[in-house]
């Protein structure tokens, strides 16, 4: 039996966000908010894991109320119960800020049944810090294995995990022990589409809410108060200065082409 | 560690270098590992002043625990004003476990970092949102002021041969059971495009290119180049080739001396993977494509011509020159 939970993220669909050159400001109106792609092969994990071995896998969420839909998400995909962490005192919180809320959560889950792995995708794509995975296994002191791309197996007795791990131009091999955080990346698992008992289940579930009260939280450590880092400006992307069309036929444009690149000895003979 | 130290490590002394001289303070190297100690002399020749080292078994294999502990003791220690690391799948592991431990503030994969002259704070600015936002982070109360860098953002600083400088040899008592895991096996994945961050030539394709036969072109043109394929997100998607070759936000970031887009319409988060190319050189039909907007060169053509016609310029000119 493996008591598992896997933090989920609703973010906006990125390709869409976009910043207003005048005002320097966001916008995000009509960009439609998603579950962000790499939570969602951690909850799929976290659900094989269960088939494999037994157990329960609770979801959970930092957000505002209409987050809500990436947790019936993650019912539909098989976890069997959601958690969302909703406060107005969570707005503004950075990255550590909300390893601390969601270490509280997961604290308060584990004084109920003790938990042996914490799932999460491997970054968001609206921020793509890849810094609160991390930042929950250093505060629960949980083993981190981050860039998980395979799960070798589980030794209950041991209580030991065994993964791959997809670092840049190698794959690790590695055991650790438990309770466990795991990133995950997409090459993990293929995503099941979920069935429509699946998804009536999950419209029906009833999403259990907890706000900074029900969670043992110092106020000086959440939103922006307990948030080190700020945002002075945001602005859109500078612009590369355009360069030449080079005109013609195929062949002439590429003779052209190759002849400035060779004669400025940017691309040289070997 | 084990293996070959990350070159974004020299690229950050660079960038260091640069904010410990605004700050009027020295800038120092951490060295953590296990027979470790002939790289410090890389660390001055790049420009560090002093190299804090830390050998011990159970750092030989890269875990994130004792490296977070080693890391952090130094820092409490040391007090440095800014830390910075390379965002590198292990700098990444390792920051975002520090920072929390130090409780101080970490933002990921800069592309700027300066320091302002009145308040003497870091200015770490950063895509956001797939690189349709660039934002400028601080971080005013807590130290250090914690930043990580993808590779090739920074240029590498020139190597000064022969720069010495001091070392500092610190003792932390590490134990392997306080390590939480065990490496097993380490499988290198080499070839292909391993090499796609450091390559001085890049030809990538995108969603323009319509099949996967296709990249044969391009193969053929990096051939003669000694080139390295890469690709947009479209290109990965569909299947053509492997998530290792995708370039911009979500994949890796190129600083290449010639970029060729090809069939590559230039999406904000594929811009901010390639941007920092030497020359960018756009094929596309499209007159319209936002990619012409960066490229340093473009033509606006069909590539199943265009390519095949550059491949053999390329090979006749080259050639021509070589005599």
């Amino acid at each position: 039996m493996l008591q598992m939970v896997v933090c989920v993220k609703q973010v906006p669909d990125t390709a869409e966000v976009r910043i207003n050159p005048r005002t320097n400001t966001l916008v995000r109106a009509g960009v439609p908010a998603i579950l962000n792609p790499y939570d969602a092969h951690a909850v799929e994990a976290a659900v094989q894991l269960k088939e494999k071995y037994g157990g329960q896998v609770t979801a959970l969420s930092m957000g505002p109320p209409q987050a809500e839909e990436v947790l019936r998400r993650a019912l539909g995909m098989g976890a069997d119960r959601a958690i969302l962490l909703s406060d107005r005192a969570f707005a503004g919180s950075d990255t550590l800020a909300t390893s601390y809320i969601l270490a509280a959560a997961i604290r308060a889950i584990d004084r109920e049944t003790p938990v042996d792995l914490v799932f999460c995708g491997k970054q968001a794509i609206d921020g793509d810090t890849a810094q609160v995975g991390p930042g929950i296994a250093a505060r629960l002191g949980f083993t981190q294995l981050t860039y998980v791309m395979a799960i070798d197996g589980v030794d209950l007795e041991k209580r030991q995990i065994q993964v791959q791990r997809k670092l840049e131009d190698k794959r690790e091999v590695i055991r650790g022990r438990l309770p466990a955080l795991l990133t995950v990346v997409k090459d993990l698992n293929e995503l099941r589409y979920a069935s429509l008992p699946a998804l009536i289940r999950a419209a029906r579930a009833t999403i259990t809410t907890w706000s900074k009260d029900d969670l043992d939280l110092d106020p000086a450590s959440i939103g922006l108060k307990g948030s080190p880092t700020s945002v002075r400006r945001i602005f859109a992307p500078p612009a590369r200065p355009g360069g030449e069309l080079i005109p013609g036929e195929p062949r002439q444009a590429a003779a052209i082409l190759v002849a400035k690149l060779v004669q400025t000895k940017i691309i040289a003979d070997k | 560690m084990a293996g070959e130290p990350a070159p974004v490590s020299w690229e950050l002394l660079g960038a260091g270098r640069q904010l410990a001289g605004a700050l009027k303070v020295e800038l120092a190297g951490v060295l953590l590992g296990q027979g470790v100690e002939g790289l410090a002399n890389e660390a001055w020749a790049y420009g560090a002043d002093r190299v804090y080292l830390v050998e011990d078994p159970v750092l030989g294999p890269y875990r994130t625990a004792p490296y977070a502990r080693a890391l952090v003791e130094l820092v409490q220690r040391y007090r440095p004003e800014i830390l910075l690391l390379g965002a590198t799948s292990m700098g990444r592991d390792l920051s975002g476990a520090v920072a929390t431990a130090l409780g101080t503030g970490l933002t990921a994969d800069c592309t700027a970092l300066n320091i302002d002259p009145a308040t003497r704070l870091l200015e770490q600015t950063r895509p956001a949102f797939g690189g349709n936002v660039m934002a400028t982070i601080l971080c005013q109360r807590h130290r250090p002021q914690m930043a990580t860098v993808r590779p090739r953002v920074m240029p590498l600083p020139p190597r000064q041969e022969g720069r010495q400088g001091e070392l500092v040899r610190v003792g932390i008592d590490l134990k392997e059971e306080e390590a939480l895991a065990t490496v097993l096996e380490v499988i290198e994945e080499k070839g292909k495009a391993v090499y796609l961050d450091r390559a001085e030539i890049v030809v990538a394709g995108g969603r323009g290119l319509g099949s996967r036969e296709n990249l044969r072109l391009l193969e053929e043109l990096a051939g003669v180049l000694g080139g390295t394929l890469g690709a947009s997100r479209a290109a990965v998607e569909a299947g053509w080739l492997p998530p290792e070759y995708q370039v911009g936000q979500t994949g890796i970031t190129v600083r290449p001396k010639v970029y060729f887009a090809i069939g590559i319409s230039g999406a904000i988060q594929h811009l901010v993977g390639m941007q920092n190319a030497d020359v960018i050189v756009a094929i596309n039909k499209d007159p319209e494509a936002p990619i012409f907007k960066v490229a340093t060169y473009g033509i606006v053509g069909d590539f199943l011509e265009v390519v095949p016609a550059l491949t053999e310029e390329f090979r006749r000119q080259l050639a021509a020159r070589s005599t």
